[in-house]
């Protein structure tokens, strides 16, 4: 394997990721930074990278204030109740307030949205509008990519780490990284960094056992780097051990908005009962958030697990009756329907198309399976994972709030979409709002601080040989095996992925174990994770494809590993239908409406759990 | 696998541009050249999401989806081709059905966006307010939303 090169890049800002958050940072910068060098470091290809990369068929986060229909107030009140109490208001509001602006912006760079015959954007739901949306990617990167210039986007560039100040491991001074494509490692020097990395998938075993575990519900590209990149060198993170476990139609995961919302689809067991009917009673075990409208997500999983757990399924989304209904007999409107219920899949989750024409399902004769996924850790949807930044001057108590909105603990390090923890429900229109708001706050950052940081250039050869590792890893001891797979002196990335995700499972409360951990288990998982992340020096890697698996796996176990001390930390089961704490088996608002904090120290090899207090901003939840 | 790609139709984008487009766009490294064959393949397709960003651009209409082998029949197929402003899609059922749907994906050409089209914000005197580049020509309300906090 040749020795790679060496390519130094320096620039004012620094954007890792070209995701949609990394698209409305780039676009809101230059605005305001003209004269600054603003640069995008992405693993893949800005057109179609990301969570997004595949299409969507509705933008969810859209207040409407322009119709009337909510203000951003309506919005955190939906938002706390639907994350059982935890979400940090000030973030949550100013994501609301901006976001109709980013949604027209797309529109305008030709984004098609529904619309009615007066003109005005047809809705799906409360915040939900439909779009014909298979090229939102493409149409978001375009005015991204014009702005910064072609040349300051460095394509196929996989980071691996953040770098600090010489003189200051509170400061960041830039990201190394190496060539997808080339033996290249890269080093970035910047004055500000903005994470708009992913959240995390495949951190947990998938219910698929094959090929189907590339069809992950959230993005398989999403490889928890939002987190892998900013625990390491210290940020402080919140919320890591809240995750999302979607319902979603069985195997192929499409989305199951539009059935519940536009559709009016119920979901019924074998015996055709609607949990949402059978179960309602079990809604006042959770007060008060057990009877908030709409019923808090993990409430609803809960109320279908049951069924589940009883041995009461399959469970069916009725697609049949609710088309039938819509259609009332008329061949025409059944010929609406059926497009737009193909298009919903087409648009965003081709591989449930797939299932239903390879099952001979068409949803007007025949219900569609539904089922819980395994877990997910996230901070763009409906998780709230990731880092604790400053909120907006003007709507952050002190405690929330130093200095530049959406800066990390880390001076000069930015977050958006997944990488801002307790700031869930944004969404693709969210992540790019919020993408923008830590770029202008980035570049106000600059204006007030001339400083540039010191790159201890030791430090960086050191992290490139870490980097290329796995590399020289495997050629020096390939020889000693005749199966290149099975070697005692290195494990592949596939062997690693697979060992991350049985502890999770098993441990950390996975699908295979109902969701359900306690203190003493997760203790184990955890001692059995840190021997992972001490053999994951020992990756081997026979190419740059699989060097990119490599740091993927590093920093998937770094997620995994902040979720389960997380987990540990949190004394209570906060989100039944997620997960649940059997030694701590109830909501505990009295000690546990808090968020839980840690910081990781690299110099001690410790971490340390906190919580921070929860500020009412805006409701009287 | 996944996607799967039909020899006899891949050309490797010969001629036409720097190397095969689906290398080229694949958001997960999986689709790589195969330099004997001069064919494009999908080099790990347990990763692949089937997201179709590859059989979307590829210009021969040479990549397919076989879908995934732990929980798709055999027989079904999903084809997209690519038209003025969307997609149609050809979707082909195990017992034969067929259907075939039409979606816009884009309301203007190609390239024509334009960044910061009308903006009235100034750079310098607006960098300290809350409001972001644009808004006052696109939030759809006169003043941004603000609380009272208490500070």
């Amino acid at each position: 394997m040749a020795t790679p090169t060496v390519e130094t890049v320096e620039c004012d800002i620094l954007i890792i990721g070209g995701g949609m958050s990394g698209c409305g940072a780039a676009f809101e910068s230059k605005f305001w930074g003209s004269d600054l060098r603003v640069v995008i470091a992405e693993k893949a290809v800005i057109e179609r990278s990301g969570a997004t990369g595949e299409g969507l068929s509705a933008i969810n986060c859209y207040m409407g204030q322009r119709y009337g229909w909510n203000t951003p107030e309506d919005f955190v009140n939906y938002v706390v109740n639907d994350m059982m109490g935890l979400a940090r208001e000030d973030l949550v509001y100013d994501v609301g307030r901006h976001v109709d602006s980013s949604v027209h912006l797309l529109e305008e760079w030709g984004l098609p949205i529904w619309k009615k015959d007066d003109g005005s954007y047809e809705r799906i739901g409360r915040w939900q509008i439909p779009i014909h949306g298979e090229s939102i990617k493409p149409v978001t990167a375009e005015p991204a990519r014009k702005a910064v210039g072609r040349e300051n986007i460095y394509e196929r560039v996989s980071i691996t780490h953040l770098i600090t100040d010489a003189n200051d491991p509170n400061r960041i001074a830039g990201a190394v990284g190496f060539g997808v494509r080339e033996d290249k490692v890269y080093v970035f020097k910047a004055r500000a960094v903005i994470i708009t990395t992913g959240g995390a998938s495949n951190v947990f075993r998938p219910r698929s056992v094959n090929e189907g575990i590339g069809r992950t519900w959230y993005s398989v590209f999403a490889t928890g780097s939002a987190y892998g990149l900013m625990i390491p060198i210290g940020t402080e993170m919140t919320q890591m051990e809240h995750r999302f476990v979607p319902t979603r139609f069985k195997d192929g995961y499409g989305p199951v908005g539009m059935w519940f919302q536009y559709f009016h689809a119920r979901v019924t067991n074998a015996l055709g009962e609607d949990y949402t009917v059978t179960r309602d009673d079990e809604l006042d075990k959770f007060p008060p958030y057990g009877r908030a409208v709409p019923t808090p997500t993990p409430l609803r999983n809960h109320q279908m697990f049951l069924d589940i757990q009883a041995g009461l399924g399959p469970m069916y989304m009725r697609t049949e009756e609710a088309m039938q209904k819509l259609a009332e007999g008329d061949p025409e409107k059944m010929n609406k329907v059926r497009e737009e219920a193909w298009e919903d899949f087409l648009d965003m989750t081709i591989a449930q198309a797939l299932t239903w024409a390879s099952q001979n399902i068409e949803p007007e004769v025949t219900p569609s399976e539904v089922n819980l996924a395994e877990p997910y850790i996230m901070g763009s949807h409906s998780g709230e994972a990731g880092a604790w930044v400053s909120g907006p001057e003007d709507l952050a108590p002190p405690e929330y709030f130093w200095g530049y909105n959406k800066m990390t603990t880390i001076r000069g390090l930015f977050a958006a979409g997944d990488g801002v923890g307790a700031a869930p429900h944004k969404f693709s229109s969210g992540s790019f709002t919020e993408g923008r708001l830590a770029a202008k706050a980035a570049v106000s950052f600059i204006r007030d601080n001339g400083d540039t940081p010191t790159v201890n250039d030791e430090q960086v050869r050191h992290l490139h040989q870490s980097i290329w590792a796995p590399l020289d890893t495997f050629e020096t001891h390939k020889g000693a095996s005749t199966a290149e797979g099975v070697n005692p002196n290195y494990i592949t990335p596939s062997d690693a992925l697979v060992r991350l995700q049985k502890i999770m499972d098993e441990y950390a409360g996975g699908a295979s174990a109902w969701y359900t951990t306690n203190g003493p288990t997760l203790e184990r998982g955890i001692a059995l994770i840190e021997m992972l992340r001490e053999d994951l020096a020992h990756l081997g890697a026979r190419n740059r494809h699989e060097l990119l698996r490599c740091w993927e796996v590093v920093h998937r176990t770094w997620v995994g590993e902040a979720h389960m001390r997380h987990l540990l930390h949190r004394q209570e089961t906060r989100w039944p239908g997620y997960y649940y704490r059997a030694d701590y088996p109830n909501l505990d608002d009295a000690n546990w409406r808090v968020f839980v904090n840690s910081t990781f120290d690299s110099a001690s090899n410790k971490w340390n759990l906190r919580t921070r207090p929860y500020l009412n901003v805006v409701t009287s939840i | 696998m996944p996607t799967f790609v039909n020899p006899t139709a891949c050309n490797a984008c010969a001629g036409e541009h720097e190397g095969p487009l689906c290398v080229y766009i694949c958001p997960n490294d999986l689709m790589a050249l195969d330099t004997e064959a001069n064919k494009g393949f999908n080099q790990e397709p347990q990763l692949c999401s089937e997201c179709y960003a590859c059989v979307k651009l590829c210009p021969q209409e040479a990549i397919h989806v076989r879908g995934y082998s732990d929980f798709i029949p055999l027989g079904a197929s999903v084809q997209p081709r690519r038209v003025e402003g969307g997609l149609t899609w050809t979707v082909t059922f195990r017992n034969g059905k067929v259907l075939e749907f039409t979606y816009p994906s884009r309301s203007t050409p190609v390239g024509s966006s334009e960044p910061y089209r009308n903006f009235t914000e100034d750079p310098v005197d607006d960098l300290k307010g809350q409001g972001l580049a644009g808004e006052s020509l696109w939030l759809g309300v006169d003043t941004l939303p603000t609380i009272h906090a208490s500070k």
